[in-house]
């Protein structure tokens, strides 16, 4: 019998309970088996860097807060340094630790909030509440440190907001060491049972040749053996006093295989690195200022003066967030881009999806934890219309508006 | 049969249809309250799965305009319908059920069948690509329950023509059967351990009978975004919802009524109606205690499998220990008497 093959399409998307955010997967499926994947952003822009290009410097920060709700001092911290960079402002000792402490706490809680949303995709609801009441401890941890569980406001241009008191440095110490079993405890659930390993083994599967052809980055690079990480391979702030190695599953004794299960063992084992800066991070925070200028207005007239360009990059829990921006004598940014990690992480969704099942789909679109309101930098629209704009075309744009530049210069 | 035969059996549907409801409804508080207490949630008040059903029926019912509106309409009666005759053969501890002695075990099978039938012609009929995915998952777990079930019914059968061979009221198949004669008191030591396994395998199928993690893979919220259920509203959602409440005490019931028909009005030398008012009750929290293992417990300990996983567990693992009980249970009379005389 000669083979016969009708596909047909299955929307994911744009709102779908698998998705947490607006995203639209077009697959054609044959029976269970996806055929090809089409993968379409842009459903939640929200036109963040065009507002921050109407702020000064230290609103922005703020609004960088709110690009995303889970690594959102990330993103501050990343633009921080970017603008930084541009004005070269050293940060105090004491500041960079700090600001490692919260990034480190963070990466804790979003993790934690992964390992639960997977859990949930895969249909073990216990494992998800058991998940997110660990996941609640740091969230309090963060609201005794910042006052605030979500946009910590912390973070500011040549250092941080809030200091560390003896009493909360002690109650962060003692939280972490009793977050220490709750993690081994994760991690024995997430890798040793049974029905979660059928879910999660040799299901997604990256490659580490598509890995660096497709720029993956963070956990999802990391667990198929890229040893990538940019506090390993440009120690920023703290980190260059701590020795951080890039987590791959070699480091559980493990052959990297890059899917799913391998996923999950590298953000478990991450939480369980990041318990240990902490830890290293309290015991060892030098005294100082907290700000390289205390004076708010004193820093913005500098940054008034700034003709310059600066380029941040943090690793965020996803991976690698790089922000831009340019400073051009004036109140305001003359223009800002951020980068987010899910951005890369798009292109290896189709190798990870292609030839697995539909029951496959929330778990592995979900392995690379995307966020699309990192993600959804720019939509077109005209007409009520929202439309994709190919390369060539994106090259023509280009070329005429470098022409009408010239013709003003 | 006279007249008076006929209006007391018409009030006996309509008093097992009344009680079998709210009975149904007020386990599903009780299993979602226990869920929730198990994952260290509070859990919604037992009175939810009511308040939920008074919602979706005053709620509007949609009719999505590439679906086949008679078939889609259709499809939450059937299953409903075929739901609730299944509380007519169970008996009621120690009430003989309305229609005892027209039906047996094997028509209880395909009656646990119908409305999973009915789930699934309501999914074709919804003309939604998760709707129609759900469909086709809900015909192979089908598929893959049905041959357990049945090889576990004909151990049991099988056994109670073996114990009692000259009983010429003895119908094997019936449910009056095994509340007649308990299926573990006569057997020996390997008819135990049949009987037992039989009994593993009737508790872990009901999840899949009752489409719940693991093999809740037809509805599958996170990845069909509840597929066959997934264009229903209103009236509709709300029969399926009773027929599924409905399907869980029966399935409880039957594996009570097969394996546990003890009573407890002989145990405190009582009779008449307190009795069967007694008896009832007992009967309940039995398929509660059933419903528990089978139903919760499994529940809240596991992911949800894939279909390939599904029929994997099934159609062989399942299938392949009851078959070893159903050998059991045969060896039985001639083993475990060699057994005994060994060990005297």
């Amino acid at each position: 019998m000669a083979e016969k093959s009708c596909t047909y399409s299955l929307p994911i998307g744009p709102i779908h309970p698998a998705l947490h955010e607006p995203f639209l997967f077009q697959f054609q499926i044959d029976g269970e088996r996806i055929k090809k994947v089409d993968l379409i952003g842009g459903k939640v822009h929200r036109g963040i860097e065009w507002m921050g290009m109407r702020r000064n410097p230290i609103q922005v920060i703020y609004v960088a807060e709110r690009i995303c709700g889970i690594c959102s001092c990330s993103h501050a911290f990343t633009y921080c340094r970017a603008v930084e960079d541009a004005a070269d402002i050293d940060v105090p000792e004491r500041a960079q630790y700090i600001r490692a402490i919260i990034a480190e706490l963070e990466r804790m809680h979003s993790h934690l909030l992964w390992a639960g949303v997977a859990a949930h995709e895969i249909g073990f609801d216990s494992l998800l509440y058991y998940t997110w009441r660990a996941r609640e401890g740091v969230m309090d941890l963060l609201e005794l440190i910042s006052g605030n569980r979500v946009n910590y406001g912390m973070l500011m241009i040549g250092g941080v907001r809030r200091d560390l008191s003896d009493e909360t440095l002690s109650k962060i110490k003692d939280a972490m060491d009793r977050f220490d079993p709750v993690a081994d405890k994760l991690i024995y659930l997430f890798l040793e049972d049974k029905t979660v390993k059928l879910r999660t083994q040799d299901v997604g599967i990256l490659s580490f040749n598509d890995a660096i052809k497709l720029c993956a980055l963070g956990p999802t690079a990391r667990a198929s053996g890229v040893r990538k990480d940019v506090r390993q391979d440009q120690p920023y702030c703290a980190y260059a006093d701590l020795e951080i190695r890039a987590i791959t599953p070699e480091n559980f004794d493990k052959e990297t295989v890059g899917d799913v299960y391998d996923k999950t063992l590298v953000r478990l084992l991450e939480v369980k690195q990041s318990i240990g800066i902490i830890k290293q991070c309290v015991d060892s925070l030098p005294s100082g200022d907290l700000l390289a200028e205390p004076k708010l207005v004193k820093i913005l007239a500098t940054l008034k003066k700034v003709n310059n360009e600066g380029l941040g990059r943090v690793e965020a829990p996803r991976g690698e967030l790089v922000h831009w921006v340019r400073l051009q004598e004036s109140t305001n940014l003359r223009a800002w881009k951020a980068r987010s990690p899910t951005y890369n992480n798009v292109l290896p969704w189709q190798p990870m999806l292609i030839g697995e099942q539909i029951a496959d789909i929330p778990i592995v679109a979900a392995s690379t934890d995307p966020c699309f309101s990192c993600l959804d930098r720019a939509v077109v629209t005209k007409n009520g219309k929202s439309e994709i704009i190919t390369g060539e075309e994106l090259h023509r744009l280009s070329l005429e508006k470098t022409r009408r530049l010239k013709k003003w210069g | 049969m006279g007249l008076d035969f006929f209006l007391f059996s018409i009030l006996f549907v309509f008093l097992t249809m009344g009680l079998g409801l709210v009975v149904a409804l007020f386990i599903r508080g009780i299993d979602r309250k226990l869920t929730a207490h198990m994952q260290a949630r509070i859990g919604p008040p037992l009175r939810q799965p009511f308040l939920d059903i008074g919602k979706l029926f005053g709620k509007d019912t949609i009719i999505p305009e590439n679906s086949i509106p008679w078939l889609y309409n259709l499809a939450p009666i059937a299953c409903f319908a075929s739901a609730a005759t299944l509380l007519f053969y169970i008996p009621l501890g120690s009430l003989d059920s309305v229609l005892a002695g027209r039906g047996d075990l094997v028509l209880l099978t395909y009656l646990l069948l119908l409305p999973s039938l009915a789930l699934t012609l309501g999914g074709f009929a919804s003309g939604s690509p998760y709707a129609t995915v759900g469909a086709q998952r809900e015909m192979v777990t089908m598929v893959s329950y049905e041959f357990p079930i049945i090889i576990g019914v004909v151990a049991l059968a099988w056994q109670m023509t073996m114990l009692f061979p000259f009983d010429p009221n003895l119908y094997a198949f019936s449910l009056s059967a095994f509340s007649a004669h308990l299926v573990w008191a006569e057997v020996g030591l390997f008819g135990w351990v049949g009987l037992a396994l039989i009994l593993f395998v009737f508790l872990l199928v009901t999840t899949g009978e009752l489409a719940k993690v693991p093999f809740d893979v037809g509805e599958a919220e996170t990845e069909i975004a509840g597929g066959l259920l997934a264009e229903y509203s209103g009236r509709n959602l709300a029969l399926f919802y009773l027929g599924d409440c409905i399907k869980a005490v029966a399935m409880g019931g039957i594996i009570v009524a097969i394996f546990f028909p003890f009573n407890l009005s002989p145990l405190l030398s009582i009779s008449g109606l307190q009795a069967n008012a007694v008896d009832l009750l007992f009967f309940f929290v039995k398929i509660i205690i059933v419903l528990f293992f089978s139903l919760m417990l499994i529940r809240v300990g596991v992911a949800r499998l894939k279909i390939n996983q599904v029929v994997d567990v099934q159609w062989f693992t399942f299938s392949l220990i009851c078959i070893v009980g159903l050998l059991l249970v045969w060896v039985d009379p001639w083993l475990s008497p060699v057994l005994g005389i060994l060990g005297g």
